[in-house]
């Protein structure tokens, strides 16, 4: 019996430290190259720097290009806190509906649903209806795409959370006179109040960390967000690793920051309707 | 420069990333023509080693010119900095003078709707008429040249090849006897860098010196879909020279994730002895280590044609639309005469000859810029392809790395290449294909 | 479904479809029926804003691309030259590798992500003390941006003083040139995808393991069978519809995969790591409009040939079960 436990704690021991250098030294090694000097970081050694510099590069990489890094974070901020507000309103709305009446109207909303999981967005044709509104390369142009290309998702997870509230509330605020609108606003979005949260996390998470989109729809050095500038610091960077990297800490710590605070949330919400791998 | 230019800004800003980063906008704004003064604008790419000597060439001209401000504006490189110019010209939204390109890209503006005509303009007396052709089209000159000309074909260390008593090569079977005793040596005979693609190129671009000697007209055929790479012999010889390192050994065995700015610090390092390349990533090596690279143009098969495949210098240009047309030409006369190449050398080394008469490279310019510079004295040089034709394909960086990579036979890559260009051809709506 | 995250969701479909029929989810059962207060408390209207946005910017787009497809396009102007582009799309040696790569990626990735995570769940629901952690850190590369993971994975696997070398020529290996050898390339960038992407896998298979009832495990106990017979017998059939889950994801994403292959080799060396999604890209970059439409309609029915009957498939085999 106690060889077994002895087998099972080294065991543990094991997997821990094999699950530790492969899925952490990758995140010491982003942390200690963007704390060297320009010098030492060229090395791309696995080792501590000489001299910390966090400060020093944290302000290099803020003054690079004019400072385009603030003008990327403002942008990517404005792009997630817009898009996900609207993708919660109209998600919640139709998540509703969608669930309490079933019917022609809803299998079709479903279809629709499933297609936006599945479908691959046709990308210059994307371009072309946004250029006909006008909004192609704007920040509005870009946001509408991330509210239509996340709306899936979100509308599943809603779906699934409003089966799980008793038909009777809905009835009962009926006879208070509630109907449509202030029904929906007053009764049912307050009780939404969970999933609400998890969808606001999961889907700023995917549009934060959105990459092809901003790519496709919103170019130009001048409305960068966050993920573009370090794609287009790679190649400028080339030699300066550590603000490459620097920047590279910079993008992973808002994901970081809410794992800590909303790990559960989070975990729940991506596995309950991720179709994103 | 329509050739490695996507990728060809983004790169001439990573290797300036070594200097350090300044502020693109320049100028204290200073209200405009406040005080009689004139306020011109200037857009130029966005790359440091274009930001930085436009303000030192800026300081200059305004000191020598007190009643004209000049403001910059900057825009990105590539693709889109192309459409970001064209737009701006059609919306009538340029600035007064702008920095772009030569060559078929300038084509692409329709000069003739757009910019303002400068031929025999006085803003063009220092402009060495070498460079008229790159910025010519149907009779009409419409711009001046800013910076320098830039070699393309090989660098190589001149410590390793006084070292092994090598000789430059002037035909490619003396460059194939020269790689086997560097090889022998225990030295990386030919530099890749394949992981910024466009350095792949230079095998096929910068052989069309090669090209264009043994048939002037080659190019104008081109054009007109008479010739092709994959059925000239001589033309195929680029695709077939840049297969032979990987094939015999030459190769360093990292080429396909080395970057260009790792490339060009082996190669002063002295662990590679060749590289084939543009001459600009010298800018950014320290003034030693520059000191140790020279530059030939990729060899042909007969020796007393031996000579090199430049890239012109870019050219300035004023819109119609502006409203400073005086003040503007004052500007780009500056830029092109020799107390403009001036300020510019004080802000980056240059690594070629600057296309303006009476200029001489400096004294301290590294050896690539004279063996450049001699290049074009003893008229041994052509503009590459890409500035006496429009025709260019846009896969030719990943079908050169297939080849380079051994993944293509060169033959069946200068044919994909051929079809590449047809792809292109027809979206453009050439005559002819 | 059997995917019970344990934070408050309700059993939702991680796979969308299987919603459709369940009991706990068939609505309306009294007082729904009156159609005139339906409409007052589920108006259709609510669909409007949302259907507006998904119509304009992802429904019209979708159907115009069947049109673009077969055109010359220049977004101004669009000549109608019928097949030529997708002629001219599988002609090329390169688009047809493309193709190819994309299926090796798409199958490499979910079969990883499938076993390897089975394999972590099942560590990771046995007795283990540090597996809060451990959950936590396999997950997190989930969260991180893409451009990130592949920016640090390109310099972790630098063939020269990169850290994998580093470490690999320690114990006398002599690693490949990882992502600068044609031969490797598209693998490397696989295995970061694998890297990034078992975190969730391995979550959802967690979800559906937890939700096997103890009273299977305790009769092969009864029986007297091990660690394994209970792996075999009951842990993977009755996570069966975790795995359909993990399969389709990671099949939708990686046929569609394009930001991690984009950072780290541009499809390159030469065309050896392109995929359908990154030629879309180049072909775009190019200006040929038609062309790149084209290959996006060649995505779509690439996707919905294999993933409309998979998931049909997976359904119907969930119904049975």
């Amino acid at each position: 019996m106690r060889t077994r436990t002895l087998r099972r704690a080294s065991l543990e021991i094991v997997a821990v430290a094999v699950a530790v250098v492969v899925f952490v030294v990758p995140f010491l090694f982003m942390f200690l190259t963007a704390s060297k000097d320009e010098f030492e970081s060229a090395d791309l050694t696995f080792a501590l720097p000489t001299e910390w510099k966090v400060l020093d590069n944290i302000k290099g990489v803020f003054d690079a290009r004019d400072g385009m890094l603030f003008t990327a974070f403002r942008n990517s901020i404005i792009l997630t806190v817009v898009s996900v507000t609207i993708l919660v309103v109209l998600c919640a709305m139709v998540g509703y509906v969608i669930q309490r009446r079933p019917g022609r109207a809803a299998t079709i909303a479903n279809a629709l649903v499933l297609s936006g999981l599945i479908i691959p967005p046709a990308v210059v044709p994307t371009i072309w209806v946004l250029q006909q509104l006008h909004v192609f390369k704007t920040l509005p142009g870009l946001i509408l795409v991330e509210v239509a290309f996340n709306m899936s998702f979100c509308v599943l997870l809603f779906r699934a959370f409003v089966a799980a509230i008793p038909r009777e509330l809905d009835e009962a605020a009926m006879i208070d006179g509630c109907t449509g609108l202030s029904l929906f606003f007053r009764v049912i979005f307050p009780l939404l109040r969970p999933v609400t949260i998890t969808v606001i996390l999961t889907s700023s998470v995917f549009v934060f960390n959105d990459f092809v989109n901003p790519l496709y729809f919103l170019p130009g050095d001048e409305n960068a967000t966050v993920q573009l500038t370090l794609y287009n610091f790679m190649s400028q960077f080339d030699t300066q690793y550590n603000l490459l990297f620097m920047n590279i800490v910079l993008v992973t710590v808002p994901p970081l920051v809410l794992f800590i605070f909303f790990n559960r949330k989070i975990v729940a919400g991506m596995t309950s309707g991720a179709v994103k791998g | 420069m329509k050739h490695p230019r996507p990728s060809l800004a983004i790169a001439v800003v990573a290797a300036t990333a070594l200097v350090p980063l300044a502020a693109c906008s320049s100028s204290s704004g200073s209200g405009d023509s406040s005080g009689g003064k004139t306020e011109i604008t200037l857009l130029t790419d966005n790359a440091e080693a274009t930001v930085k000597p436009a303000k030192a060439v800026i300081a200059a001209f305004e000191k020598a010119n007190p009643n004209i401000t000049v403001k910059t504006e900057t825009r990105p490189g590539g693709a889109e900095g192309d459409n970001l110019v064209k737009t701006k010209l059609s919306t009538g939204d340029m600035a007064d003078v702008f920095w772009y390109n030569s060559g078929s890209l300038l084509q692409a503006l329709s000069p003739e709707k757009t910019l303002v005509d400068l031929t025999n303009d006085p803003a063009l007396k220092d402009t060495d008429p070498s460079f008229l052709p790159a910025v010519t089209q149907k009779g009409k000159v419409y711009g001046a040249p800013w910076g320098t000309a830039m070699g393309g074909g090989i660098l190589y260390n001149k410590d390793v090849y006084s070292q092994l008593g090598l000789s430059v090569p002037k035909t490619w079977s003396e460059f194939e006897t020269n790689s086997e005793k560097i090889k022998a040596a225990g030295i990386t005979p030919v530099l890749g860098t394949l992981k910024d693609t466009f350095t792949s190129q230079l095998y096929v671009l910068g052989d069309f010196h090669n090209v264009a000697s043994a048939n002037p007209e080659w190019a104008d055929e081109y054009t007109a879909n008479k010739v092709k790479y994959s059925t000239d012999p001589v033309a195929l010889k680029g695709f077939e020279k840049a297969a032979e390192p990987k094939l015999k050994g030459w190769l360093n065995s990292s080429a396909g994730s080395t970057t260009f700015a790792q490339g060009i610090k082996l190669l002063a390092q002295g662990k590679a002895a060749q590289y084939p390349m543009l001459t600009f990533p010298i800018s950014t090596l320290p003034p030693a280590d520059a000191a140790k690279i020279g530059f030939f143009g990729i060899p042909g098969d007969d020796a007393s044609k031996a000579g090199a495949t430049i890239w012109e210098p870019g050219g300035q240009y004023i819109p119609k639309t502006s409203k400073n047309i005086e003040a503007a030409k004052k500007f780009v006369a500056f830029v092109a005469s020799v107390a403009g190449t001036e300020a510019f050398s004080s802000a980056v080394p240059p690594t070629g000859p600057y296309l303006v008469k009476g200029s001489k490279l400096p004294d301290n310019a590294p050896p690539v810029a004279k063996d450049m510079q001699a290049y074009i004295d003893s008229k041994a040089s052509t503009p590459a392809l890409e500035f006496v034709s429009p025709v260019k394909g846009p896969s030719l960086e990943q079908i050169m790395v297939a080849i380079m990579t051994g993944q293509t036979p060169p033959q069946e890559g200068a044919a994909q290449y051929d079809a590449d260009v047809t792809k292109q051809a027809k979206q453009l709506g050439l005559p002819g294909w | 479904m059997v995917i019970h995250t344990g934070a408050e969701a309700p059993p939702s479909g991680a796979r969308a479809d299987a919603g459709a029929g369940r009991p706990g989810r068939t609505p309306g059962r009294r007082g729904g029926g009156v159609r005139g207060v339906r409409a007052h408390t589920y108006p259709y209207w609510f669909y409007v804003p949302a259907g507006v946005v998904y119509g304009l910017v992802f429904l019209v787009p979708t159907v115009v691309s069947f049109y673009f497809a077969f055109t010359r396009w220049t977004l101004f102007e669009s000549e109608f030259i019928g097949l030529d582009n997708f002629r001219q799309f599988f002609s090329e040696q390169a688009l047809v590798s493309g193709l190819r790569n994309t299926l090796v990626y798409a199958v490499v990735t979910s079969g990883l992500k499938v076993v390897l995570g089975m394999l972590f769940a099942v560590l990771l629901t046995g007795p283990i003390r540090s597996r809060g952690l451990l959950r936590s850190v396999i997950f997190f590369p989930v969260l991180v941006s893409t451009v990130a993971v592949g920016i640090t994975f390109s310099v972790l696997l630098q063939p020269d003083f990169g850290l994998v070398a580093t470490v690999l020529s320690k114990v006398g290996i002599t690693p490949p040139d990882w992502l600068g050898d044609p031969g490797t390339a598209l693998l490397s960038v696989a295995l970061v995808d694998v890297w990034k992407g078992v975190g969730l896998a391995t979550l959802i298979y967690i979800a559906g393991i937890l939700a096997i009832p103890k009273d299977f495990y305790e009769a092969v106990d009864v029986d007297g069978g091990g660690a394994w017979t209970k792996f075999r017998n009951v842990t993977l059939p009755l996570a069966a519809p975790a795995t359909f889950t993990v399969i389709l994801l990671s099949l939708i994403g990686g046929l569609r995969s394009f930001d991690l292959i984009w950072t780290m080799t541009k499809g390159g060396p030469g065309f050896s790591s392109d995929v359908i999604a990154s030629t879309i890209y180049k072909t775009y970059q190019a200006g040929f409009f038609g062309l790149s439409t084209a290959g996006n309609v060649v995505l779509f029915i690439l996707v919905a040939l294999i993933v409309y009957p998979l998931s049909r498939y997976f359904n119907s085999r969930e119904v049975q079960s």
